[in-house]
């Protein structure tokens, strides 16, 4: 279970462009939930994701991971258990090397990182099964750089190597936002199959409605840094997209409104 | 004819090592290291020192590539821990080892020609035969660049340097393996300067004298070597970038050596390295037609 208790985040701050985009916000994750994650450009979601990973720092409040303490460990510490796909397929992979060598990297998450070979022999035949699941006819041959796929190909391995290693919570940040919607839905697909097979805990932020609606356990709608709509799997169910869309112009209304008043 | 041809063997050899720490910071780790004109001379430094004091030749090279590997790593930690700018960093502690190398050597200009080098003593007077003598430099110069090669290349393969490949590549990566990527460029930072310092030990101990001002330029005729070797065999991908890299210095070295026969003044070695580079970077350049980054 991820909690997030009493969290306080203002940008700029101390400079005529302070912004309190976090007052105390709480966020509970159960174990083995899949959580989608929508709202308007500057709601707050992509910087949920970096405190939770850690990429930006709280000012306020406690982020506590399966009972633990987690707010003041580092990035790099916390990204043990943490899995990440970035919206740019470019974030998570190595260009230069070769798709052996990434896959060899991610297998290795969480192990040292000595003087043995970098890619154990014994485990190219498991890589290619990987590959092949993926469905891309990457495993054809996995000896070319990564900077050599499509973009598409490039987030199917990010994901892949993500979820390599064991870990116990998936951060998906607009993960198919760059890519064209045949490429998005089947990167979806295969985040879905991923996510169930090996029932990782996994928050994705996403601007496509249909897919919020679509996949996952439970919807979470930010606004301005609060969470203005959280339906669970019952509920969610229900949900269609045009309630969604009408939440949305809804909340939108009323700060186009809230703005004109202002005036 | 076999003098000039040894001459530029023994310089682009014993500089190949030097290339081989450049060509890690700078192609794989993306760090313009400008510490290297400080640990080359370092390296020398310390091999003079050590060699006034009558220690065994042979000690000096791993003194000098611990040295080297030292000074590496404080750069690293200059620019992670103390967050100064990868440029800056290199250029305090080129700076800094200035002053120290005087100081391990005691002044600017120490010889060493009366010393036991490994290039000359008592051993090799006994053991080699007259015939190969003047070729013993040489061989012993490749044996040693080999030996380096085979090294990184080794490291390179191994788990610990995917990592540093990966770093060089996309720093983001790394954080993503649970690993700190300013651990990760402070060990690339310290193996590049230990080759680095290795290789003014060579130098020092090849042209049989400390001499401060051996350090100016080292990036230069470094990046030049790393940069010919690439554009050489940027064809041939059966060619390790290593490999190309040993055949780039020795390319360098023949062109300042035939820039000097063609009437220029010893003196003026500094102007040909920096005029030969940039014209080494404008040739490149253009074929790409556009400015890149790393240029």
């Amino acid at each position: 279970m991820l909690e997030l208790r009493g969290i306080q985040k203002h940008y700029n701050p101390g400079t005529a462009h302070e912004l309190c985009l976090f007052d105390h916000f709480n966020f509970t994750v159960g174990d083995r939930e899949f959580v989608t994650v929508v709202g308007s450009n500057g709601s707050g979601k992509t910087s949920l994701l970096n405190m939770i990973c850690g990429s930006i720092p709280l000012d306020c409040g406690k982020i506590i991971l399966r009972g633990k303490d987690i707010t003041g460990m580092p990035e790099y510490k916390r990204l043990k258990f943490i899995g990440r796909v970035f919206q740019d397929p470019a974030m998570g992979t190595c260009p230069g090397m070769t798709l052996l060598e990434n896959l060899s990297l991610a297998d290795n998450k969480g192990k040292a990182f000595g003087l043995k070979k970098g890619i154990d022999a014994k485990r190219i035949s498991r890589y290619r099964e990987a590959l092949r699941e993926l469905n891309l006819g990457l495993e054809e041959n996995p000896d070319i750089p990564v900077g050599a796929l499509s973009g598409g190909q490039r987030q199917a391995l990010a994901l892949l190597m993500s979820t390599m290693a064991p870990i116990e919570f998936l951060i998906l940040d607009e993960h198919t936002a760059a890519l064209d919607p045949g490429t998005a839905e089947r990167i979806m697909e295969l985040t879905d199959k991923i996510v169930k097979a090996k029932g990782i805990t996994t928050i994705m932020v996403t601007h496509n409605l249909r897919y919020a609606v679509e996949y996952g356990t439970r919807l979470v709608m930010m606004h301005q840094g609060k969470m203005v709509m959280d339906r669970s799997k019952k509920e969610k169910e229900q949900l269609k997209v045009d309630d969604i869309l009408d939440k949305f112009n809804e909340i939108s209304m009323g700060y186009a409104q809230k703005r004109d008043l202002r005036k | 004819m076999t003098d000039i041809i040894t001459g530029i063997l023994e310089e682009g050899l014993t500089y190949a090592i030097m290339a081989l720490g450049v060509y890690l910071t700078y192609r794989i780790l993306n760090f313009p290291d400008l510490s290297v004109d400080g640990t080359f001379p370092l390296g020398g430094a310390v091999t003079a020192a050590l060699l006034q004091a009558g220690v065994n030749p042979l000690v000096t090279l791993p003194v000098s590539f611990f040295a080297g590997a030292a000074a590496g790593m404080l750069t690293g930690w200059i620019h992670v821990k103390l967050r100064v700018r990868d440029l800056l960093s290199g250029i305090i502690m080129m700076t800094a080892l200035y002053s120290l190398n005087l100081r391990i050597a005691g002044r600017a200009n120490v010889p060493v020609f009366s010393r036991e080098t490994i290039f000359d003593n008592t051993f090799l007077d006994k053991w080699v035969p007259t015939g190969v003598r003047p070729f013993l430099a040489v061989l012993l110069l490749f044996l040693m660049g080999m030996v380096m090669k085979r090294l990184l290349d080794w490291y390179l393969g191994t788990k610990s340097g995917s990592l540093l490949r990966a770093a060089g590549d996309n720093e983001a990566l790394v954080t993503s393996l649970a690993k700190d990527k300013g651990t990760v460029k402070i060990i690339g930072l310290s193996i590049s300067n230990a080759f680095v310092a290795l290789s003014g030990c060579l130098y020092c101990q090849k042209s049989g004298f400390f001499e401060i001002s051996t350090g100016t330029g080292t990036m230069v005729i470094g990046l030049a070597s790393v940069i010919i070797g690439m554009k050489l065999f940027q064809r041939r991908s059966s060619v390790k970038a290593t490999t190309a890299v040993i055949f780039g210095s020795i390319v360098y070295k023949t062109c300042v050596s035939a820039a000097i026969s063609l009437g220029m003044a010893a003196s003026d070695l500094k102007l040909i390295t920096a005029v030969l580079f940039l014209l080494i970077l404008a040739v490149s350049n253009g074929q790409k037609g556009q400015v890149t980054a790393n240029a």
